[in-house]
């Protein structure tokens, strides 16, 4: 069976696992513990500590599992593990958090510098009030313009298969330019 | 819904150049900050806007009036403050022309031959840029933009270009944390934007700055750029990070380095064909 691996990645509540579950024909193998620190635990209760693991089957050949990494800093030790022989990946951007916008740019250079992979950015939360539009975040993480920067609800199917779609078009198109 | 934030997590440099680049049309309201009891994201506290603290308007990416709220930003005020109109002839206008608008002021003092035009529009500008530079060096404080918002029409509202305003607040950093974290990857290389010509139009760059802009080449990485200029890092970082929020540069790998900071390479997937990524697409679809 061939199996092959996509990599959600973002900083810290932006949704990874929401974006996981919504599309996993499994129960996500979420990772999540409580968190240990005061500050973390008033954005969010559970935290991924090692991974999400969710899990699509295309037939009995063919299997793609989605991989979330932790958002938190002193997890990224696992970064590297994770990225090993990603097909592409998706950076998660809480929209309506712009304190966590440097650190999903520090996030995506990472990934992009450990391969050459495909990669799309998902503007998460869209559905939200405050939420930043997309045409200002690409400026604001200073998206090349090559690059699909997506709206995104983690929460809702419909837009998380959107995201994956455009991440697969993108390495299907770079499969067809080489 | 407003654009909001937080200047202490994305600056008014940043926020002039996403201005500039979106071309947008507003009005940016800096707050005083009210610490809250709240968390942000990254564990900050969260401040809850205050007293308005200043108000800048853009009109189509240009900066066009700005005004701090502790500070008379009238146009007696500001020609006095600029040596166009003594502190006795300010008082005296003051005193009859108190309910005068600053454009219908600005026509009287004109045909009474007080000031000429020229005086008027370089006292606004000048005027307009001290206060943003002022905003530049503030580090907290809640902002909201609101599109489409601007001061009224009887104010004097002179457009002026912000790849210039920008580049100034770059220059004026004093933390390096900021700049290290903007830029925190100097193998990487530059290249100029694809409307490159039309961009340094009317660009007022000091000689370090060319001495950077006359390196640029997708060849050539920020660290060897700033070996041959003798230059600091922080001395590097601060010019590109001045070019690179007014839009002049571009960050690019340059091609002979797959590896950066020191970070592995990660082995790649096993060659995959099209036709399973087209399983997968279908797949995909059919959930």
């Amino acid at each position: 069976m061939q199996q092959v691996k996509m990599i959600i990645t973002g900083p810290f509540s932006s949704g990874k696992t929401e974006f996981i579950n919504a599309i996993s024909e499994i129960e996500v193998v979420s990772t999540e513990r409580s968190i240990s620190s005061e500050l973390e635990r008033t954005v969010k209760d559970a935290t991924t500590v090692a991974m999400d693991f969710g899990r699509i089957t295309v037939d009995e050949d063919l299997v793609l599992y989605l991989f979330g990494t932790p958002g938190q800093r002193r997890f990224d030790f696992m970064w590297e593990i994770l990225a090993e022989g990603m097909l592409g990946f998706v950076v998660m951007v809480d929209s309506t958090k712009p304190e966590t916008f440097r650190e999903a740019k520090s996030i995506l250079e990472t990934f992009r510098a450990y391969a050459p992979t495909p990669y799309v950015v998902a503007a998460n939360k869209q559905d939200l009030p405050d939420a930043w539009k997309t045409d200002d975040l690409r400026i604001a993480l200073r998206i090349e313009e090559g690059v699909k920067l997506l709206p995104c609800v983690a929460v809702q199917k419909e837009s998380v298969k959107n995201v994956l779609l455009e991440l697969l078009y993108s390495i299907l198109e770079e499969m067809e330019s080489t | 819904m407003p654009l909001q934030g937080n200047i202490r997590d994305f600056s008014t440099t940043q926020l002039l150049n996403l201005i500039n680049l979106a071309g947008k049309t507003g009005t940016l309201t800096i707050f005083e900050g009210v610490p809250t009891a709240e968390k942000d994201a990254m564990g900050g506290v969260k401040m809850a806007p205050g007293k308005e603290r200043a108000r800048v308007a853009f009109k189509v990416g240009k900066l066009i009036h700005a005004a701090l709220d502790d500070q008379d930003g009238n146009l007696v005020s500001v020609l006095n403050k600029t040596g166009k109109l003594t502190v006795e002839q300010a008082r005296i206008i003051r005193e009859r022309a108190s309910n005068t608008s600053d454009k219908a002021l600005a026509l009287l003092l004109i045909n009474a031959n007080y000031v000429t035009q020229k005086d008027v529009v370089s006292s606004v500008q000048q005027h307009t840029l001290d206060v943003v530079y002022d905003l530049l060096s503030w580090h907290e404080g809640p902002f909201r933009f609101d599109d489409d918002s601007l001061p009224s029409a009887d104010r004097i509202m002179v457009p002026i270009d912000l790849e210039n305003v920008i580049i100034e607040g770059a220059r004026r950093i004093k933390q390096n944390e900021v700049l290290l974290a903007e830029i925190p990857n100097l193998d990487l290389a530059l290249k100029f934007p694809e409307n490159a010509k039309e961009k340094y139009k009317g660009v007022h760059l000091s000689v370090e700055e060319w001495r950077i802009v006359s390196f640029v080449n997708p060849k050539n990485t920020m660290r060897q750029i700033a070996k041959a200029n003798n230059m600091s890092d922080m001395e590097m970082r601060r010019i590109i990070y001045g070019l690179l929020q007014a839009g002049l540069v571009l960050l690019v790998k340059p091609p002979q380095t797959q590896q950066l900071d020191g970070r592995r390479v990660v082995p790649m997937a096993p060659a995959v064909q099209e036709t399973v990524v087209r399983r997968l697409i279908d797949r995909i679809r059919s959930i």
